[in-house]
Order: structure tokens, then C-alpha cells, then sequence
């Protein structure tokens, strides 16, 4: 009989880690799971869910559908994991979507005129300096936020909802509580256009991810975030500059709300300061858990938020495809999320392998 | 003062209490006896058990074994609450009221008077100034307690405790954040209690106010109870050797074969350091290749000098030299970058990063030092990681291992390679070898000696007195949040310092 280590006592077996237990014991094992089954499931109910084509050079599919739609969600959830790291949180995020794209619809709008007898529209201000405001402004953002946390030490969740009040209704006085209807054509391709036969915004997610994967690995930002993250006290005995840090997190996360909002409104080619990114900061930190990264601050997973971005996105599709009546919706996720979040509950396991055993 | 009659019987009787932690013994034997109308002070260095003691008696633990008498009948109290209805009332270090609530409100938290079922606020009122008025303290009870300094918030914490009617009151440090003329009025206050009958149990670090207000004194060391005195019959100096324990063999190490110690130029300065109502003006200078010791009771001020040093707390006056030249230390980072280190006397909360590994807990002083954008290679983390797991003797799995899964010895090893990894002209360490059992601790003040010998210099506290007396060339005594006299090696013997901790005249 072979002596096996059980791995609920929690042994490890020393000398050589089998790869059934490193990938057993993957952080990311379980958001992979949970997608999985949810993607299994989809396969299972609705037919040619697999299924991709190239319709106009264009792959299209469910597939490309979800991770599409889920790439303003995406953003969110990168800027969110860091400032979750620091032990703090962001509710400002779909304020700062609905101000930023307000403002670039604003400034880009689109004015007709007839060019040898076609009409054609131009912006308002060129395309660039709008986008530049925009994510200026999203940066301004980030930086009330951060200052009031780390120089003015009001507890993260009131100082950015201090933001979550006040930058929506900035956005309903730019447009006058309207909706502002972009005609300008090149803007609508960051959020429809296509690179390569996919889309555009994939590539947006997939630089800042890259952009984000570096800054973490190959400086010592990943390092210094868990650090204050962890042990702020520490931290700061330790040389860090821990408000400089906790300011950054706050700026980046809502850089990224902001180009969030900029892929949102080119995409309905408008924008509406009532609704747009409305509960996006609760999906974002709702991603960043279900990718495993805990709200007590220090470790975190970019991937896993990626991947739990993915898992919230997918539930969508699924429900509204099974053709659940949208008022079902809401209950339906929450479950899921009820059970994806238990099975990462250490006490939970533990009961069920006592239970097992 | 009070007559304690022979035939009185204690209101409250300890007797035999033993308390077991994973891995230590807090308590073994430990007892006290508590009369009406006496102010007692339990007395003890860090870790002797005082607070275990009174987390027993307050409910908080439950002991292993013995027993509490309360006016002769056995208690257990499974609560705060349950120890407060049987009249064990406690008054903790950090005022815990609620300091947005009026005065009155904080007073009766939990038991406001009713009537028809509503709370009766004129009735309230009225009866938290009687109270308030009986320990001769002059507020509106109507206003937020956060508008009163906190010497009041104290006396109203005291009110809250009289009003449960307790029969013995505990008071756990309440004097460690109060000024001089605030201690007064505390004491005012406990004086009239004591008259009126009250058995009140007084936790404190300072001899002068033991001294200024107890009646009798217990004095515990090592999770013992090592003897009850009046405090008429025990002098300063045979206190602070009752709580340090007087060792067998002082003289050993200190006296002995060691080579002639040549100073260094100077290599830190301080001018009057002072931090108001933490520490007096202190002076001192460091030289190269020196080891300077640091005596004296907790809360004498030794941890608060360094922190200065250190630039974790800021001055209010004096001025620091390092290197001949005036430096302005207004955070750590200043202090890092003049090539200080200071390992805290608090391992867990200010300094190991326990869910992040041995490497990572290495190479973190040096990477805040190098920036966030020079990240130090892998490679070169890898090594000074297990370069200093070889050096210092670091039992861990590997360099991958969390921290806060090694044991405390060989944390504090760690963070001492976090500094070392900075190669300072100067570390500070703050009881570096407090909990950490006798092998490491050796291992450690080995390792530090051997630095010095190499140049660096070291600023070392403890509350070991042999062990300072033993490693310093020097030595700083301090006493009440002053610095009391300066010594070299061999000028002084353990009884001599003794006296000068104990403020008794040398």
C-alpha cells in the first residue's frame, strides 16, 4: 500500500511537489473551475455556443461576444485588485466611467457638414485632446481619492463614495442631465472597431493588463503594495513611502475606470450620466474576489480578476440566453456568487473534508 | 492610610492561578490578595503576567486551575460583563467609550434608566453628575465626551465603573498617556475612592507614582507571584531587583578578558531629543564600533529615544548629527537613507510582513531604499536571502517560506538580516531577543558583537539587565522617561545600576 500524504491535514509532502499538488494548491485553480463549469454548462444548453466564424474578416461568436462586453468590466477589476491589495476599495469606479465619458462625448459630439454633397460628421474638438481630457480627468479623480485615504486617512470606502455621489451628478451637469449622441465616426472604433478580426477593446485590456502584469513583476510595485497591503505600520518603518503608494493605487484604478467609460460610450455611441457604469465598481470588486484576491488587503491576482471578470460576464450571457426573465437575473447571480465565494472560504472547506474524511 | 486589621478578610482572594498557552506558561501559582479601602499595585516587567492575571480576573480568560474569592465566596466569571455584575470592574489603558456620545450617555452605555419603557434621559443626566460630583469632577454631562481631555474621559470610565456598583476596581495603565498634573487629579480621585472603602487594583510601569499611591504591592516575575509587600517596607531598589530577579552570577562576562575597546569617531549625535509628554531632552552620542546599551524600566523611555533616532516619531526639540552633520529625520525613510536600522521591540506589528516570504522580509528595507522602479534582480534576492539564512542560522524550510511560519527566534533573525541587508552605520535594536528562547538569543547578541567589531555601531535595549550589562561598552540608564546617568563598562556593577533605574540615590 502507498503512504499518502492526505492534503486536508495540511502536509505537505516535502521533498517533491507533485504537479497534481501544485496544481491542486494554484491560487487560480478555483476561478478557472468555476468558469470552466460555467462554459461546460453553456456548451451543454445552448447550442453552437463554441462556435466561431468569420463574417467580413470579423470572428464572430459567443465567445468573442462575452470577452468583448466583459472588457470595460476588465479594466475595472486591474485597477480595483490594486487598490484591494492595499486593504482599501474604490466605489467611485462607475462614477468615474460616467464622467469620463461624458466628457469625451461632450468635447468629440460630432457636427454635420456636407462634403461635395455627402454629409459627414466631424468633432467638436479633435478626437485626441478629448480622449486626453477624458482619462485627465479620471485622473484628477483618482488623485481626490487617493489624497483624501492616504494624506486626509478617511476610511477608503466613505472617501470614495464621497466620489461616487458627487462624480456622477458632475457628469449629469456637463450634459445637462441629457444623453450625448456621438456622430463621429473614428470614436466608435475603440469600442465596435476591429483589429486583426477581433475586437478592438481586447486589445485595450489586453495592453493595460500587459502594461499592469509588468509594473507588478518587474519592479517592486507588487512587492510594496502587499507590504502596505499587509502591514502598513511595517511598511512605513521599513522605508516605504506608503501614502505615495496608496495615492498611486487610487489614480490607477481610476485611470482605468476611465478608460472604461471612454470603451462604454464609443460603444452605444453616447453617453448617459444616469447609467453609464452604474454598479460597475460592485462587479468590479465582486471580480476581484471571485478571482481570490482577499478584501483584507496583500496578495493579489491579476489574473484571477481577469478570470473572475470573465466568470461574472459568462453568468450574464448564460442567464439572458437560457432566456431567464431579466427580473430572475439578479437572484441567479447572486447565488452563483454565493457558492463560488463559500468554496474559497477556508472554513468551509475544512467542515466539508471533516465532513468527507 | 488605611489599617489593614489582621483579622480583615480580603475582598478578593487569588490564590494558585495557573494559565497554559500554546508553547508558554503565562501564569503558574499566581495570586493576589485585595483588602477595602487599599490601593494595591501589581508590579512586574513586560510579560510577567500582569495582564494575563487580570484578564482572568475580569473574565476574559478562563484559568487552568485555582481559585477566586470574592468576599470569600469562589467565582469564575466567564465574561467582562459576567466579572462586572459580581462588582470586578475594569478600566483599560486605551479608554474604550465612545467618544461621540455625551458624557451621561458613555456613563450608562448599556443600562440607560428606563420609564415606560423609554430611557429616561432627565433621570440619566442627573445621575451621571451625582456620580461625577462624588469623585469631585467639574463637566457638563450633557456634551460629547471627545470635547473633554483625556484625563476626564478617564475619570468617566471610572464612573461608568462605580455605577455597576463594584466592589474592586482595576485599573490597567491608566496612567501611561496622562501628564503630570493629570496623574494628580487621577490620584485625587482614587484617594477619595480608597476612603470610601473601594479595594482598587493599580497596574502601572513608573516606580515614582507606585510609590506616590499604593498601600501594598505585589510583585510578579515569570508568571509568578514572587512576594506581596507594604509599600512603607519596600525600598525602591529591592523592587526593581524583586521584578528583574536578581541574577546568580552577575559579575560573569562583565569583569572579563575582554580587549581594550578603542572608540571610533563619532557617528550620531543627538542634542536634546525630546518628544512632549513621551520623553524628556536626552542626549547622547554614538561612536563607531560601539555598542551602546540602553537600561531601564518599559516605559522609562527607551523605546521612545530610539523611535527618534529612527525619525518613526517626531521631535519636538533638539537636534541630531550623524556624521559630524546636522540631519533632519522626519520619517524613517530619512533615517534609512543616513544608513540607520531599528529592528522594533514589537516583531509582529512593526516589523515581520508574515504572509510574505523570508525573501521578500530580507530584501524589503533595501528595495524602499533602492526605489520602486530598481527592483533588485532575482537573482541577487535569492542570494542575500539565503546568504543571511546561512549567516545568522535561520531554520526555515526554505527562502520561500512564509515568515509568520517560522518561529519567533528566527523571525527576529530575519528582520535583523532586513537591516543588515541595508549594511547601516547604525542599527538600533529594541529588545531583540525578548520571547525568542536562549539559543537564538545568544546566536543573535553573538552575531551583533561581532558586527560591532566591524565597525558598526549599535544602540541596544533591554530589559535584561545582564545582558546589556554584559555586551555594552557603554551604557545609558534611564528612568522616567529621562535619561539618568551614563556609564563605561565595568564602572558599574548590577546592584549600582539597579539603584540608579530604581531612582534611589547611587
Amino acid at each position: 500500500m502507498n503512504t499518502r500524504v492526505d492534503p486536508a491535514l495540511g502536509k505537505p509532502e516535502a521533498p517533491a511537489a507533485s504537479l497534481r499538488t501544485v496544481l491542486l494548491q494554484h491560487p487560480l485553480l478555483r476561478p478557472a473551475a468555476a468558469l470552466l463549469v460555467l462554459l461546460v454548462l453553456d456548451a451543454l444548453l445552448v447550442p453552437g455556443f463554441f462556435r466561431l466564424e468569420i463574417k467580413d474578416g470579423h470572428l464572430y461568436g459567443a465567445l468573442v461576444d462575452i470577452l468583448n462586453r466583459a472588457a470595460p468590466l476588465m479594466l475595472a477589476a486591474l485597477g480595483m485588485t490594486l487598490v484591494i491589495a492595499t486593504r482599501g476599495i474604490d466605489i467611485s469606479v462607475g462614477a468615474v466611467v460616467a464622467l469620463s465619458g461624458t466628457v469625451a462625448a461632450t468635447l468629440i459630439g460630432g457636427t454635420m457638414v456636407v462634403n461635395n454633397g455627402v454629409p459627414e460628421y466631424v468633432a467638436n474638438t479633435p478626437m485626441g485632446t478629448a480622449l486626453a481630457a477624458a482619462v485627465g480627468v479620471a485622473l484628477l479623480c483618482g488623485l481626490w481619492n487617493g489624497v483624501l485615504v492616504a494624506g486626509i486617512r478617511l476610511q477608503p470606502i466613505v472617501a470614495t463614495l464621497i466620489l461616487m455621489v458627487a462624480g456622477r451628478g458632475l457628469a449629469q451637469l456637463i450634459t445637462d442631465g441629457q444623453i450625448v449622441t456621438v456622430y463621429y465616426k473614428p470614436y466608435f472604433f475603440l469600442g465596435s472597431g476591429y483589429l486583426a478580426g477581433l475586437p478592438f477593446s481586447l486589445f485595450v485590456v489586453a495592453a493595460l493588463f500587459a502594461l499592469t502584469l509588468l509594473l507588478v513583476k518587474k519592479t517592486a510595485l507588487g512587492l510594496f503594495i502587499q507590504t502596505v497591503g499587509i502591514n502598513p505600520v511595517a511598511a512605513r518603518l521599513a522605508g516605504l513611502r506608503t501614502a505615495t503608494l496608496i495615492i498611486f493605487v487610487y489614480v490607477f484604478c481610476s485611470a482605468c475606470a476611465g478608460l472604461a467609460g471612454l470603451l462604454i460610450t464609443s460603444n452605444i455611441k453616447s453617453a448617459d450620466a444616469n447609467n453609464a457604469g452604474l454598479l460597475l465598481e460592485l462587479d468590479a470588486i465582486l471580480a476581484v474576489t471571485l478571482g481570490g484576491t482577499s478584501l483584507a488587503g496583500g496578495k493579489f491576482s491579476l489574473a484571477g480578476s481577469m478570470i473572475g471578470a470573465l466568470i461574472i460576464q459568462t453568468l450574464t450571457y448564460t442567464i439572458y440566453s437560457l432566456g431567464v426573465p431579466p427580473e430572475v437575473n439578479m437572484v441567479v447571480k447572486a447565488i452563483v456568487v454565493f457558492i463560488v465565494c463559500i468554496s474559497q472560504s477556508g472554513e468551509f472547506r475544512q467542515l466539508f473534508k471533516k465532513r468527507a474524511a | 492610610m488605611t489599617a489593614l486589621g489582621s483579622g480583615m478578610q480580603p475582598v478578593l482572594d487569588v490564590t494558585g492561578i495557573h494559565k497554559q498557552f500554546p508553547g508558554v506558561r503565562a501564569l503558574c501559582d499566581a495570586g493576589l490578595r485585595l483588602f477595602p479601602g487599599e490601593v494595591h499595585t501589581l508590579m512586574g516587567q513586560n510579560g510577567a503576567g500582569k495582564s494575563t492575571l487580570i484578564k482572568v480576573l475580569t473574565g476574559v480568560y478562563q484559568p487552568d486551575s485555582g481559585s477566586i474569592l470574592l468576599d470569600g465566596r469562589p467565582i469564575r466569571p466567564r465574561s467582562t460583563q459576567d466579572a462586572q455584575a459580581l462588582g470586578i470592574s475594569t478600566v483599560y489603558q486605551e479608554v474604550n467609550l465612545c467618544p461621540n456620545l455625551s458624557v451621561a450617555e458613555n456613563i450608562f452605555i448599556g443600562r440607560y434608566p428606563r420609564r415606560f419603557g423609554f430611557v429616561d434621559w432627565g433621570s440619566m443626566r442627573r445621575q451621571a453628575a451625582e456620580l461625577l460630583k462624588r469623585l469631585q469632577i467639574e463637566v457638563d454631562v450633557g456634551k460629547p465626551l471627545a470635547s473633554y481631555p483625556l484625563a476626564i474621559q478617564q475619570m468617566v470610565a471610572i464612573a461608568r465603573a462605580l455605577h455597576t456598583d463594584a466592589k474592586v476596581l482595576i485599573l490597567d495603565e491608566p496612567t501611561s498617556s496622562l501628564d503630570e498634573a493629570e496623574v494628580q487629579t487621577l490620584f485625587g480621585v482614587l484617594r477619595r475612592l480608597r476612603a470610601d472603602g473601594m479595594a482598587i487594583l493599580f497596574v502601572t510601569h513608573f516606580l515614582d507614582q507606585t510609590y506616590a499611591i499604593s498601600d501594598r504591592i505585589t510583585v510578579m516575575r515569570n508568571g509568578e507571584r514572587e512576594g506581596e509587600y507594604p509599600c512603607a517596607e519596600l525600598s525602591r531598589l529591592a523592587l526593581v531587583n524583586k521584578m528583574i530577579g536578581a541574577p546568580a552570577d552577575a559579575e560573569q562576562g562583565a569583569a572579563q578578558g575582554e580587549e581594550a575597546w578603542e572608540r571610533g569617531e563619532v557617528f550620531l549625535a543627538a542634542h536634546g531629543i525630546a518628544r512632549k509628554g513621551v520623553l524628556q531632552p536626552v542626549d547622547l552620542a554614538l561612536h563607531r564600533g560601539e555598542l551602546l546599551g540602553l537600561a531601564g524600566l518599559l516605559g522609562s523611555g527607551r523605546t521612545e529615544t530610539a523611535r527618534l533616532l529612527f525619525g518613526a516619531d517626531r521631535a519636538d526639540a533638539g537636534s541630531i548629527d550623524v556624521g559630524g552633520k546636522r540631519v533632519k529625520l522626519a520619517n524613517p525613510r530619512d533615517a534609512i537613507a543616513q544608513g540607520i536600522g531599528y529592528c522594533s521591540e514589537d516583531r509582529k506589528h512593526e516589523g515581520a510582513i508574515l504572509p510574505l516570504s523570508v525573501r521578500e522580509n530580507v530584501i524589503l528595507a533595501l528595495q524602499a531604499r533602492q526605489g520602486i522602479w530598481r527592483a533588485i534582480p532575482m537573482k541577487r534576492q535569492q542570494q542575500l536571502a539565503s546568504d543571511y539564512v546561512k549567516w545568522l542560522g535561520i531554520k526555515t524550510a526554505s527562502i520561500e517560506t512564509p515568515i509568520g511560519s517560522l518561529s519567533g527566534g528566527n523571525q527576529q533573525k530575519v528582520l535583523l538580516a532586513r537591516w543588515l541587508a541595508t549594511e547601516p552605520g547604525l542599527m538600533i535594536l529594541d529588545e531583540p531577543t525578548r520571547g525568542i528562547d536562549v539559543r537564538a538569543k545568544q546566536e543573535i547578541m553573538d552575531y551583533v558583537s561581532n558586527l560591532c567589531r566591524k565597525g558598526m555601531s549599535i544602540l541596544f535595549i533591554s530589559s535584561e539587565l545582564p545582558e546589556v550589562l554584559r555586551v555594552s561598552d557603554r551604557m545609558l540608564v534611564m528612568r522616567d522617561r529621562k535619561a539618568c546617568g551614563e556609564y563605561r563598562r565595568g564602572e558599574l556593577d548590577e546592584t549600582s545600576v539597579l539603584q540608579v533605574i530604581a531612582g534611589e540615590g547611587a
